[in-house]
Parts: C-alpha cells; structure tokens; sequence
C-alpha cells in the first residue's frame, strides 16, 4: 500500500487507465501543461504526450461536445470541467445530448466518457465556485453519477468510471483535495453502485457521500464516546447507479436513518434515498427519517459563514443526538 | 469533374429527398405522421451535393430538419417514415422521432434538436477520426440561426485550433424560425461574416445550385482530409414551408416567396441535365422509380406494428437496460 492525497490518486488512475488502452485521452482548461488549477492532474503530459492529453480553450461546450463527439466514434475521453459550477454553461451536452443520445437512438451508439469536476465547498471560493452539484446529474436519466470519499475510491472508482460504457459523472471534492490516504498498490479498479459499509453500529444508520464522509466518521466517533451512541456509516460512493440494498440492509438492522447532506436541501440526493426506505423497508422504522443538509442557500464565502451552512461534525452529532431523544 | 453518372445521382438523391418530405407531410395532414416535422422542402441542393461527395464511412450531423441528410446517407426511406409514424420500423423503434433521426451503419450521426449542440460533437468525431488517422471527415450542417449562438463559435475556434477534419455547412434559408436573419444578426452573412474570426475564407455559396454544392463539397473534404482542417461554408437556400408544422410561413414577402420558387433546385436542375442532352425518358424513369421507392416504403412504414410498449424501458445504458439502482 502507498499513501497518496486524493489529488494524486486522480492523476494515478488516468496514467493506470491511460497506459492499458491507448484509446483513452483527456482534455480541459490547463489540465496539461499546468497540470490542473488542482494539481491533480500533474505528470500526464509528461508521460503520454500532447495527442492524448489536451489543453482547450474556455469553452466547456466545445470539450463535452468533443468528448461525446470522440466517445460515439470509438475513443474512450476524459474531460475536466474546472469547476462542477461551470457544468451549467454546458449543460445542454451533458443533460440533452450525452445522456439522452443512446436511448433516443435505441442504442444506436454508446457514450463511454468521464467528465471529471472539482465539486463542493469549505474553502471560501463564494457561491459560484463551491456548489454540489451531484444532484443536477443524479436528476438526468442516462447519466452515472460518482462521488469519491478517499484516495483509495478516487483512484478505483476513477478507473472503473473510464472503464465503463456509459457516460460517468464524476465528482471530486475540493476540500479533499489535500487528504491522505492508503491506496493498494498495482491496478486498482473498484466496481461502480457499491456503497461502502465503513463503520457498523447498532442505533443508527447514518448515510454521507464526498467531505460529508470523514465529518460524518468523526462524529459517530464522537456520537458513541459521548453520548453512547453506536452508529452505521455508510458511504454512499456513487448516487447513480444506488446501493440502495446496502442502505434498506443497513436500515433493517438498526431501525433508523439519517443523511447527510453538504447539497443544498430541497431535492437532494438524501430526499430520494429517504422516499425509497419509506417506501420499501417503512416497518423497519422505528423514528422518522433525518436529513442533515446544507440550508435551501447559495454558499457565503466567509470562513464562518460557510461554516454555518455546510453540515459540520458538531452539528451532525447534535442534529443525530436530539433525534435519538 | 461531374459525368452523367454523376448527374443523374444528383438528381435521384434531390428527387428521393422531395418525395420523402412531400410524403411525410401528407401523412401529416392524415394524422398519421404525429408530433412535428421540419421539413427542408427547396434545400435539397445541399443535402444532395454534400451527401453524394462523402466518403461511405465519413460522418454527418445534422439539425431536426434532417431527413434529407440522413436519406442522402443511405438511410432506408421506410426506416425514416416509420420513425415519423412511430413504427417498430423506424430508424430508432420510434424512441427518437422526426427531430432525431440517426442511422449511425451510415455515418448518420444524428439530428439534433438544441440549436448549436452537434457542432462541438462533430468537431469531437472528426478529433476521433484525426486521432485514429482514420482519413473520415464530420460533415455538420446547420441553419442561419445557429451562428448567433455560443457554441457555433466554440466549435469554430477549437476546430481551427486543433485543425480538425470537419466541415461546417450553414445552410442559410434566411430565417431563424419565423424571424428574418438579417434583423437579428451583425453582419450581412450570418456565418461567412464570421469566418475570418477563425482565421477561414468566407465561402458563399449558390445552395439551390446542386453541382457548386456538390464541388464546393469536393473541395471541403479533400482539403479536411488531407490534414488541410476546417472548412466554413454558406450555402444560400430557402424554405418553401414554414419552419415546422405549426408555421403557415405568412410573415414572408410573396415575391420573396415567388423568387425563390423559380430557383427551385430540382425543376432547375431538370432544365439544366436536358440542356445538357440528357434523355427525357431517363430522367422520367427516375422519377417512376423515386415515386415507386416512396410509394412502396410509404406502405410498409403504414403497414409495421407499432413498437413494443417494453422498448420505452430499455436500451439506457450499454448493457440494454434502464436501470438506476438495485
């Protein structure tokens, strides 16, 4: 095992991928030669050269208009959208064409992209720079949607994501971006739709995805050393496809379910996980569905502010703490 | 050069296409074509030209008024009135519609419905086939009033940039839907106006003209093809109808509508083949045997069931199904 940051475990799995099919490419705003405004993308010019790995210009249409066009003639592209807010300045190519251009086609042509994007707040770069926008994609059939938590799943569900014949979304967080962890040597491809049991408890099951991950693991530390409660979390991993067996399991053992949410409130991912246990596991409950968000807001750029917003581990164990009173 | 063979090919694709779309908008008008169509019925010259310089694996994109580019490609006339019927022979079952139409075993990338979309996704298959040194070129043709918006000039700029294998084809019928071009536009020359912007000639261009189509096309390609990059041309054409089903067109001058009438690019090219000593009854015998071809595929798209009411649930994903979650 290696220890990498989250940053470097994107460019590590681009190289895996890259160097097992030349087929694959990746293109975006100074992702070569600068190596990425995140650094996250360093080395890959150096080692696979100027045809495979591309800078644009500004023009987020222009690169998923590439990609798709690329992706339906026999390539397999990765795009970079700098920032997951940029998505709304091509979403047209996301939303009406990548997504809905196999089935209106009956399967005339597959769409084996990634378009990869730095997602989320907590780092003070104001409401047009910070949002999650997983739940925008998670809301267009025909799109997978994947949020990685760690180096480990950035890596693997990285590879698997260019290894898929279907479009893939996916999401890194930029809060993350610096955090370490173990990654297994050698390929390292994970399986897409499969959350992740990190913690087992017996009072609640608590559901998180992306930075919302470590803050939720830290406060079942804290939930269970303080107020004695013993919690599951569950990383959800990828919105789409769901592991929702592994929640309605999870649920089923401990009668309750909590989410947490840094997107905003209405319509978030944890509103549809939450209808699907009502629906399908409602005797399993022993007390109502929590969900933990940021409020109905764009985000505020001041530290404290933002801080107020986005769900932080002492407001996620207060929140889950009166819920079990 | 342009031999006879040639000709009467040209002829025979223009003559297919104005059958197709004559026929689609009578089983309009007999409820059996449903939802809307865009009908190119006067820009056959474009299609025709275009479609008959192509190499048989190049690419074309084209917008919802698509049906002649996709016919020129080799797609059947009965999988494309079945897909305006909504029949199990349609080009895509009936999950796609008039304004989709795609036979990607014929290059036909697809129709695509949002103004501007297909020009960066044409620009990305010709970077596929550059990839590959694969010789194809993307044909993507598009209207007057996709050249004022944002991704037309996105497109331009990185084709030009990375040197693409991609023609550019506006057709300009001199309206954007119901509104002149020339009223909501900067420059004279929606899209000719705008190629030095890239660093490209202007190429204006006769569209009612089927052979300055067709060499123009030539042209394109060969230079596209031989790493020679984009091309952006601006073939003056017009509507006969409206711009779909609903427009009864009222808002155009009748001279206007008169004098492009009488440059209708089929009785023209009619007159032009037997000035060149073409036989009457050659021509006559094509034109038997496009009106047999519609006539006969007319039929069998009335005659298909409908698509099977499970298709609606599949064919999402690569694997053939539709679903999200487990």
């Amino acid at each position: 095992m290696a220890e990498l940051t989250y940053r470097e475990a994107v460019a590590a799995a681009i190289a895996q991928e890259m160097r097992r099919d030349p087929n694959v490419v990746f293109i975006g705003e100074d992702v070569a030669a600068p190596g990425g405004v995140f650094k996250a993308t360093l080395g890959l010019l150096d080692e696979f050269g100027p045809r495979r790995v591309r800078d644009t210009p500004i023009s987020e249409q222009a690169i998923l208009g590439a990609v798709m066009g690329a992706a339906m003639t026999g390539l397999r592209p990765v795009a970079e959208i700098m920032f997951s807010d940029f998505f709304a300045v091509c979403w047209d190519l996301v939303a009406n064409q990548i997504a809905k251009t196999r089935y209106m086609t009956e399967g005339q042509c597959s769409f084996p992209l990634v378009i990869r994007s730095a997602n989320g707040g907590g780092v003070s770069f104001g409401a047009q720079h910070s949002q999650c926008i997983e739940n925008w994609a998670m809301a267009v059939p025909g799109l997978k949607v994947v949020v990685p938590a760690s180096p480990a799943d950035v890596k693997g569900l990285l590879a698997a994501a260019i290894r898929d014949p279907d479009p893939v979304l996916f999401f890194e967080h930029k809060a993350l971006y610096g955090t370490k962890g173990e990654v297994p040597d050698g390929e390292h491809v994970e399986r897409l739709g499969e959350a992740r049991v990190l913690r087992r408890g017996e009072d609640v099951t608590i559901v998180a995805l992306a930075l919302m991950v470590p803050r939720t693991l830290e406060a079942a530390t804290v939930l269970k050393r303080e107020h004695g409660i013993d919690a599951t979390v569950i990383d959800l991993r990828s919105l789409v496809p769901l592991d929702a067996r592994t929640i309605l399991k999870e649920v089923a053992r401990t009668g309750r379910l909590i989410t947490v949410e840094e997107n905003p409130r209405a319509c978030g991912w944890g509103a549809e996980v939450a209808a699907i246990v009502s629906d399908e596991a409602f005797w399993d409950l022993d007390a109502p569905i929590k969900r933990i968000t940021t409020p109905h807001l764009p985000l505020p750029s001041a530290s404290n502010l933002e801080d107020a917003v986005i769900p932080n581990v002492a407001r996620i164990v207060e929140e889950i703490r009166s819920s079990m009173d | 050069m342009i031999d006879n063979t040639l000709r009467l090919r040209l002829y025979r694709s223009m003559l297919e296409a104005r059958y197709l779309e004559t026929r689609a908008h009578e089983l309009f008008l007999q409820n059996l074509v449903k939802g809307t169509t865009h009908l190119a019925l006067g820009q056959e010259a474009v299609a025709a030209g275009f479609g008959n310089a192509m190499r048989e694996d190049d690419y074309t994109f084209c917008t919802y008024r698509g049906h002649n580019h996709t016919l020129v490609r080799g797609a059947s006339m009965t999988g494309i009135l079945g897909e305006l019927m909504g029949r199990d022979c349609g080009l895509m079952r009936g999950k796609g519609g008039s304004m989709h139409l795609t036979s990607v075993e014929h290059g036909a990338m697809g129709s695509y419905a949002i103004i501007g979309a297909h020009l960066p996704i044409a620009a990305g298959a010709a970077w596929s086939a550059q990839f590959r040194n694969s010789g194809q070129v993307a044909t993507c043709f598009f209207g007057d009033g996709t050249t004022n918006i944002g991704a037309f000039h996105e497109a331009l700029n990185l084709a030009v940039v990375w040197k693409l294998p991609v023609v550019f084809v506006c057709e300009n019928n001199l309206y954007m839907e119901y509104t002149p071009i020339a009223s909501v536009t900067a420059v004279p020359r929606p899209a000719a106006d705008r190629a030095a912007s890239y660093g490209l000639l202007p190429i204006v261009i006769d569209g009612n003209d089927v052979e300055a189509v067709h060499m123009t096309a030539c042209d394109a390609l060969a230079k596209a093809r031989s790493g020679g990059g984009p091309s952006l041309i601006e073939a003056l054409t017009y509507r006969h109808g409206g711009h779909s089903r609903a427009d009864p067109a009222k808002y155009r001058p009748e001279e206007e509508v008169q004098a492009w009438l009488a440059r209708d690019p089929i009785p023209r090219y009619r007159a032009q083949l037997l000035e060149l000593g073409v036989d009457t009854q050659m021509l006559e015998g094509i034109e038997r045997e496009c009106m047999a071809a519609i006539d006969e595929a007319t039929e069998t798209a009335r005659a298909s069931p409908l698509p099977p009411t499970e298709i609606a649930f599949t064919n999402l994903w690569a694997d053939g199904s539709a679903s999200w979650r487990n």
